[in-house]
């Protein structure tokens, strides 16, 4: 856990179930600031499940996620504080890419609608592309898009949910440069992935869960990783 | 809302395979089902062979004349005749598929006719032969026949009790008939009592002859009132039913403006689910509505949307093809707003149930499918009359057309477009209720529309 006088987003005892299944059992953590960390697992661990419960798409039945800091007390997360990018792109193929942004900044009431589709168009390096259709685009641009969009009401917090399983090597190391400027920008980055390699590269800390629990949390050098 | 509408407009035009769909098919099968309803069916192809030569085929009763000619023109504007030069080329030609049926008229029909008449011999008869290979072809042809049939049939025995008449008149009162070409003289009944009574009257008291004359007196007494009574009944056989056609008055719709209430539901069904149902679909299968949902915008405000966008394209649509067909088909202007008012009530009301089908279904192609396969028995159903099937079924088809909006929207519709119909407000009330029922069954099944 990190201090919590730094943290930006809190879990506390998070448990969900889907009927008689249990997908999260009492899973804790803090994310701190500019904290790159990754949630790992086999197929059906709960990672989804635990960014959706962080993300408020899924109500936990029961714990509590929190925004720990002067101002947010007691503060639920929401789109303008967590940013949340679904592992398949949320977009609209027949809307451009800059309609995609526009459309979203509007929905998310961004003060300046139009500057924030610039800069994320300028900070995706998608300028170019902002008249194309989405669907025209490669996935791992569609990726930059959907990633855009969860950043767009400048989230302290942005959860991933397994951002490069659709990706090329090429693609995936741009993803990657990428969403470490974001952490070096100071949003925490909270992604998902059963990718091992990517975890160890790329992650401050690590989050391990099987069958829904907690087995592991620290730096990535610390975790038995033949586990 | 804007913001989704604009999108979902800027989508829809940038689907010119889905826009041409919802565009061209609703209105080519509005149109197809206004026409086809409004439109009487075309008269079939009838062979027809007549054996009867020209300036042949009348009919004698007394000084009357019927001419079968006059019928057979009546029947010609029944059917489309094909004129067969023999009964085996009339059979041929049905045979052949030339023809629905064969109406085979024997030279000697018009002596049969005559002689049955006279001395009630005779069989007099037109063989109809029929094409069974579609039975409702079948019955159009063998109805248009034995409508034809059955005028000749009447104005036969019309013209016999005219006769009947007219000599029993002379049997009562007498009168003049010609016989083997000569002119006699009939004394009547009234005639020969007067002069049994005068006879009586001038006979001494004592005659032996009184008794047996005041016999044949009393027999013509009660003939002469028994056929004047039963004068009138026989007359009456001639005609024995009227028929005076009347409709209740206040409800009665033009045919071709209820026609055009059908092809504008029709048109408005089709847009307003297929649109309503893609719409909310095509939500879940971009991956967005989790995003949308998730602060951003509420369930309910989402389907508000949908209706909003499938009911207004919808209506759009239902009014430019009422204003194309009012070229053809007066429509009442006056009754406009009336008009925009029902096909609103009804396109909400469709659209309403399209956004339950679009969130039961959660993809764009299986909803769409599923509105398509919904909406033809919907409308099916709404358009049987529930009097022209058996009680049960009838009650069980009103229950249909009860939950969805159909008859409802139709019946809207066609109040909207007729002045002499009553007004439209229960059915705008149906049209509410159904709105707010689809409603609610769209936002339970919203529940699990997120779910991957």
């Amino acid at each position: 856990m990190v201090d919590g006088a730094a943290a930006t987003l809190r879990a506390q005892l998070l448990t969900h179930r889907f009927g008689p299944r249990v997908a999260l059992s009492e899973v804790s953590f803090d994310v701190a600031a500019g904290e790159l960390l990754a949630v790992i697992g086999p197929n059906g661990a709960g990672k989804t499940t635990l960014l959706s419960v962080l993300a408020g798409v899924l109500r936990p039945t029961s714990g509590t996620v929190q925004l720990p800091g002067p101002g947010h007390e007691g503060e639920r997360p929401s789109s303008r504080t967590v940013g949340w990018v679904p592992q398949q792109p949320a977009l609209y193929a027949k809307l451009s890419v800059a309609e995609n942004l526009r459309l979203f900044a509007r929905l998310e009431r961004v003060p300046d609608p139009e500057r924030s589709v610039r800069e994320m168009l300028e900070q995706t390096g998608l300028s170019e592309r902002a008249g194309d259709q989405v669907k025209e685009l490669s996935g791992g641009n569609q990726q930059r898009v959907n990633i855009a969009i969860g950043l767009l009401s400048g989230p302290r917090v942005l959860l991933l949910d397994e951002p490069s399983s659709a990706l090329d090597p090429r693609q995936r190391a741009r993803l990657w440069e990428f969403i470490a400027r974001l952490a070096e920008g100071g949003t925490s980055v909270v992604y998902s992935t059963h990718d091992v390699l990517e975890a160890q590269h790329h992650a401050d800390r690590v989050l391990a869960l099987d069958e829904g629990r907690l087995v592991f949390a620290g730096a990535p050098a610390a975790m038995d990783w033949s586990y | 809302m804007r913001w989704l509408l604009a999108k979902d407009l800027r989508i829809l035009q940038r689907s010119p395979v889905l826009l041409g769909t919802l565009v061209v098919y609703p209105i080519v099968i509005a149109l197809l089902i206004g026409f086809a309803i409004s439109s009487p069916p075309a008269p079939p192809v009838v062979a027809v062979y007549s054996g009867v030569h020209n300036g042949h085929g009348t009919i004698a009763f007394g000084s009357e004349r019927v001419s079968l000619a006059k019928y057979a023109k009546q029947l010609y504007r029944s059917i489309q005749p094909l004129q067969a030069s023999s009964p085996r080329q009339a059979i041929a030609d049905v045979r052949d598929g030339r023809a629905l049926a064969a109406l085979i008229i024997p030279a000697d029909i018009d002596t049969e006719i005559q002689q049955l008449i006279r001395t009630g011999m005779g069989n007099p008869t037109v063989r109809v032969v029929l094409n069974s290979h579609n039975p409702l072809e079948r019955d159009l042809a063998k109805q248009a026949i034995q409508a034809r049939v059955d005028d000749v049939q009447s104005a036969v025995s019309r013209q016999l009790m005219k006769l009947l008449m007219a000599d029993l008149q002379k049997v009562l009162s007498g009168g003049s008939v010609s016989f083997l070409g000569q002119t006699v003289h009939l004394l009547g009944l009234r005639g020969i009592r007067a002069i049994v009574q005068s006879t009586i009257a001038s006979l001494p008291r004592g005659s032996r002859q009184r008794p047996a004359l005041q016999q044949v007196a009393d027999f013509a007494n009660l003939a002469i009132d028994g056929l004047a009574i039963a004068g009138p009944d026989i007359g009456g056989v001639t005609t024995p039913l009227t028929v005076r056609e009347s409709d209740v008055s206040g409800i009665t719709t033009p045919a071709s403006s209820y026609a055009i209430a059908i092809a504008a539901v029709v048109l408005l069904m089709f847009v307003t689910l297929l649109v309503a149902a893609g719409m909310l679909a095509l939500e879940r299968s971009e991956n967005a509505y989790r995003r949308l949902v998730r602060g951003l915008v509420r369930p309910e405000l989402l389907l508000a949307e949908k209706v909003v966008l499938a009911s207004a394209c919808a209506l759009a649509m239902t009014l430019a093809m009422s204003a194309v067909i009012s070229i053809f088909v007066p429509l009442d202007w006056g009754r406009f707003e009336l008009w925009v008012i029902a096909l609103a009530a009804g396109g909400v009301a469709f659209a309403a149930m399209g956004v339950a089908v679009g969130a039961l279904a959660r993809d764009v192609s299986v909803a769409s499918l599923l509105a398509f396969l919904i909406s033809l028995p919907v409308a099916f159903v709404a358009l049987v009359p529930s009097t022209a099937v058996s009680g049960g079924l009838g009650a069980v088809l009103d229950t249909i057309s009860f939950v969805f909006p159909f008859r409802a929207a139709l019946e809207a519709v066609s109040n909207g477009f007729t002045a002499s119909r009553p007004a439209i407000g229960l059915p705008l009330l149906h049209l509410t209720l159904l709105a707010l029922a689809f409603a609610a069954l769209a936002r339970v099944a919203l529940l699990r529309f997120g779910e991957r």
